[in-house]
């Protein structure tokens, strides 16, 4: 067996820090190559490739699978379902997007966005009017602001006592289902409050609020972190925070930054869950999130070791999830193996995006092409 | 011992300043809480600080022992392996299957080790030779094996098997009128062959060699790959046996059996004083840590007026304070 002392691959695989970017803002393109070469090269064909199979797939079994019908003014149809129930995992995958650029993680969004639930319906059963629209939007906002704290909280964990992100936010992540609990009294809280629902279940302009909830954050996070210096601020924190901070930036306020925006997006996810079904379910709302939004972070090629990040990769990441979800029942195989094919999808994605995967598998690249990267980054 | 008295070091001196040896502070840490923990509960509340209050913590604990065992392997390469309470599940339902199915209790055993072994191993081979991240890649496996389960069935199968039951409801009388059962000598016995493997062997120097810097341990000429694909194997293992040990407690195979155990595993094994970057930790103290956390469940089982939730509020705290602790540790010894 050889013991492989090379890490040869890993060096060389810094320089694409320039490739992964969103295409047009990154300055330095690839150059030389052919357009067809350039597209086959960039990391987020393959998730695309596997997204537009999925469909393909649903096409085959379900001929009408596309289709887009309007009713009442409403948008429905099964892309339309993919969208809305993939906006949690896809606000959730945001936050943790610039997490993990900053080389760390947040496990405990799950936590999160069951706490923000519950508090918002806790909330809402006690009010005076329980049915009334600024009831709800106190609510909301009780919820997002113990989000940010608990965002404030892990982001002092990490940022100003220096743990682990791995640990520091799997203290929440494990007592963060108790917090919920005990606002809940441990019973699943139902209430009746047409704009509290509306957030999960309701319509503006003919498309389903969650939809444009999720589609606003994102491209508000890709305004701010791509058309300003904060993007590569965060990235070169993830790269090296000790240097970062040498030159001048102010590499504690940005990790705390994104554990409170991560809090945030979680805090909004929970709301939308909690909206959907119109309860606050503390045991399993948002169960499991935190892998999904990780997962989608990963197949859309952001390196969990930080100093890089897309955030279309991301959103085509945790489409790609729900695409799956969506498929595996329609191409009739019961829903509860999803996580089988997960699980495939998991390990195909990342051998493919794996340099020495690639090595291995005789998927060569052109030796002029490192050079030309290494000299762009 | 009157020459002690003319040296400025005496006895009492000796016994005055001397603090444990640093590699032991955490998992002692570790002791005085469970110690306290006992001394505040039988205060509180009759019965509690009974030996037999302690066996069962063996008893009812008995597969996050052994998980824990793997666990600590893994965790002092500086990996993790996510897929423990997964294969868990998909070691109760192969072993409540495959006894449906009519086969004897040795094969189904042998089943459950081999699919639990080789899917661990399956994971280090993947984190080594393609340089995944072993949280992505017991992710992956995690998924794997829950999928697994659901495609053995979805319903819960009962296990009828006159071995396993026999096993299960097998009572091991000790002196004064005390029990244990084979679960929680087997889970002993684990702990001392891992403390044995990590100290006193070179695989066992090894694992610590990598924990402490992977590329210092491939300069030195270490076994590295090997090594690491190992503890994921041995975690694999070690997480079939807990799913074996769990059927014994449970009597039935059930695909959302043990969901979330892998929380409750590493949460034990740092309450043990592991690091989680890796390089330092002992196996007796994730043996400890799990102990700490059943204590904390008698705790409210004894109560009777606290809710189910604080036993997860409690061990979110603990963390915290074992977690601060170190990082303190760390900060003032660099």
């Amino acid at each position: 067996m050889p013991e492989a002392p090379t890490r040869a691959p890993e060096v060389l695989s810094v320089p694409e820090v320039t490739e992964t970017a969103l295409g047009p803002v990154e300055p330095g393109g690839p150059g030389a190559r052919g357009p067809v070469a350039t597209a086959l090269r960039h990391p987020l064909v393959w998730p695309v490739l596997a997204l537009l199979v999925l469909l393909v797939i649903d096409v085959i079994a379900n001929p009408s699978f596309l289709s887009i019908r309007m009713q009442d003014g409403h948008l429905y149809g099964n892309l339309i379902d993919i969208l809305r129930n993939g906006s949690p995992v896809l606000l959730v995958a945001l936050g943790m997007t610039l997490v993990i650029a900053t080389r760390g993680i947040d496990l405990s969004v799950g936590a999160i966005a069951a706490i923000s639930g519950a508090i918002a319906c806790v909330y809402i059963v006690g009010a005076d009017q329980p049915g009334s629209a600024s009831t709800a939007i106190i609510a909301c906002s009780l919820a997002l602001a113990a989000s940010v704290a608990l965002g404030l909280w892990n982001g002092f964990l990490v940022a100003a006592l220096g743990i682990q992100p791995i640990i520091a936010t799997l203290v929440l992540m494990t007592a963060g289902r108790g917090l919920a609990m005990l606002v809940t009294d441990g019973q699943i809280t139902t209430v009746n409050n047409d704009t509290f629902a509306g957030i999960g279940v309701g319509f503006v302009l003919t498309l389903p609020v969650a939809i444009l909830v999720a589609l606003g954050a994102f491209a508000l996070t890709a305004l701010v972190t791509r058309r300003t210096a904060l993007g590569m601020l965060i990235e070169s924190v993830g790269i090296n925070p000790e240097a970062s901070r040498l030159a001048g930036v102010r590499s504690r306020t940005i990790i705390w930054t994104v554990y409170v925006f991560s809090a945030v997006c979680a805090g909004v996810a929970g709301l939308m869950i909690a909206g959907n079904t119109s309860a606050a379910d503390a045991n399993n709302a948002g169960l499991w999130i935190e892998l999904d939004a990780i997962l989608a972070v990963v197949i859309g090629g952001t390196s969990l070791a930080g100093g890089r990040f897309s955030l279309t990769g991301t959103m085509i990441g945790a489409l790609l999830i729900q695409t799956l979800a969506t498929t595996i029942p329609n191409i009739g195989i019961p829903a509860q193996t999803n996580y089988l094919f997960k699980a495939i999808v998991v390990i195909v994605v990342c051998l493919i995006q794996s340099p020495k995967a690639r090595a291995a598998f005789g998927v060569r690249r052109h030796p002029a092409s490192f050079t030309a990267k290494a000299g762009t980054a | 011992m009157s020459t002690a008295t003319l040296t400025d070091t005496s006895t009492w001196d000796r016994v005055r300043h001397w603090s444990p040896p640093s590699q032991y502070r955490p998992v002692l840490a570790t002791l005085a809480l469970l110690v306290g923990m006992f001394v505040a509960g039988g205060i509180r509340y009759e019965g509690f600080a009974s030996p037999q209050v302690v066996l069962n913590l063996f008893v009812d604990n008995a597969f996050l022992i052994v998980l824990a065992v793997g666990m600590t392997f893994v965790i002092l390469t500086g990996g993790i392996d996510l897929s423990v309470g997964s294969v868990v599940a998909l070691s109760t339902m192969i072993a409540a299957r495959t006894l449906e199915a009519g086969w004897s209790a040795e094969a189904s055993v042998a089943a459950v080790l081999l699919t639990g072994t080789a899917l661990g191993l399956l994971m280090g081979l993947v984190i080594h030779y393609f340089d995944i991240q072993p949280f992505i890649a017991t992710l992956a496996g995690m998924f794997l094996a829950r999928g697994l389960c659901y495609l053995i069935s979805i319903e819960s199968i009962p296990i009828r098997n006159a071995t396993f039951y026999n096993l299960a409801s097998e009572q091991i009388p000790l002196p004064g009128g005390l029990y244990t059962t084979p679960s929680a000598i087997a889970a002993v016995v684990f702990v001392a062959i891992a403390a044995w493997v990590l100290h006193r062997t070179r695989f066992g120097r090894t694992v610590y060699a990598i924990g402490g810097s992977e590329s210092s341990a491939m300069l030195m000429g270490l076994r590295v790959a090997r090594t690491k694909v190992a503890v994921y194997a041995i975690s694999g293992f070690c997480a079939s046996v807990a799913g074996l040990l769990f059927s014994l407690y449970m009597l039935s195979g059930y695909s959302l059996h043990a969901v979330g155990m892998e929380l409750d595993t590493i949460a034990a094994v740092v309450i043990g004083g592991t690091l989680l970057t890796g390089g330092r930790g002992l196996v007796v103290g994730s043996l400890l840590g799990v102990l700490v956390l059943g204590a904390i469940q008698t705790f409210i089982s004894f109560d009777g007026t606290l809710s189910s939730w604080w036993t997860k509020i409690c061990i979110g705290l603990l963390l915290l304070a074992f977690v601060i602790v170190q990082r303190l540790i760390s900060r003032r010894q660099a």
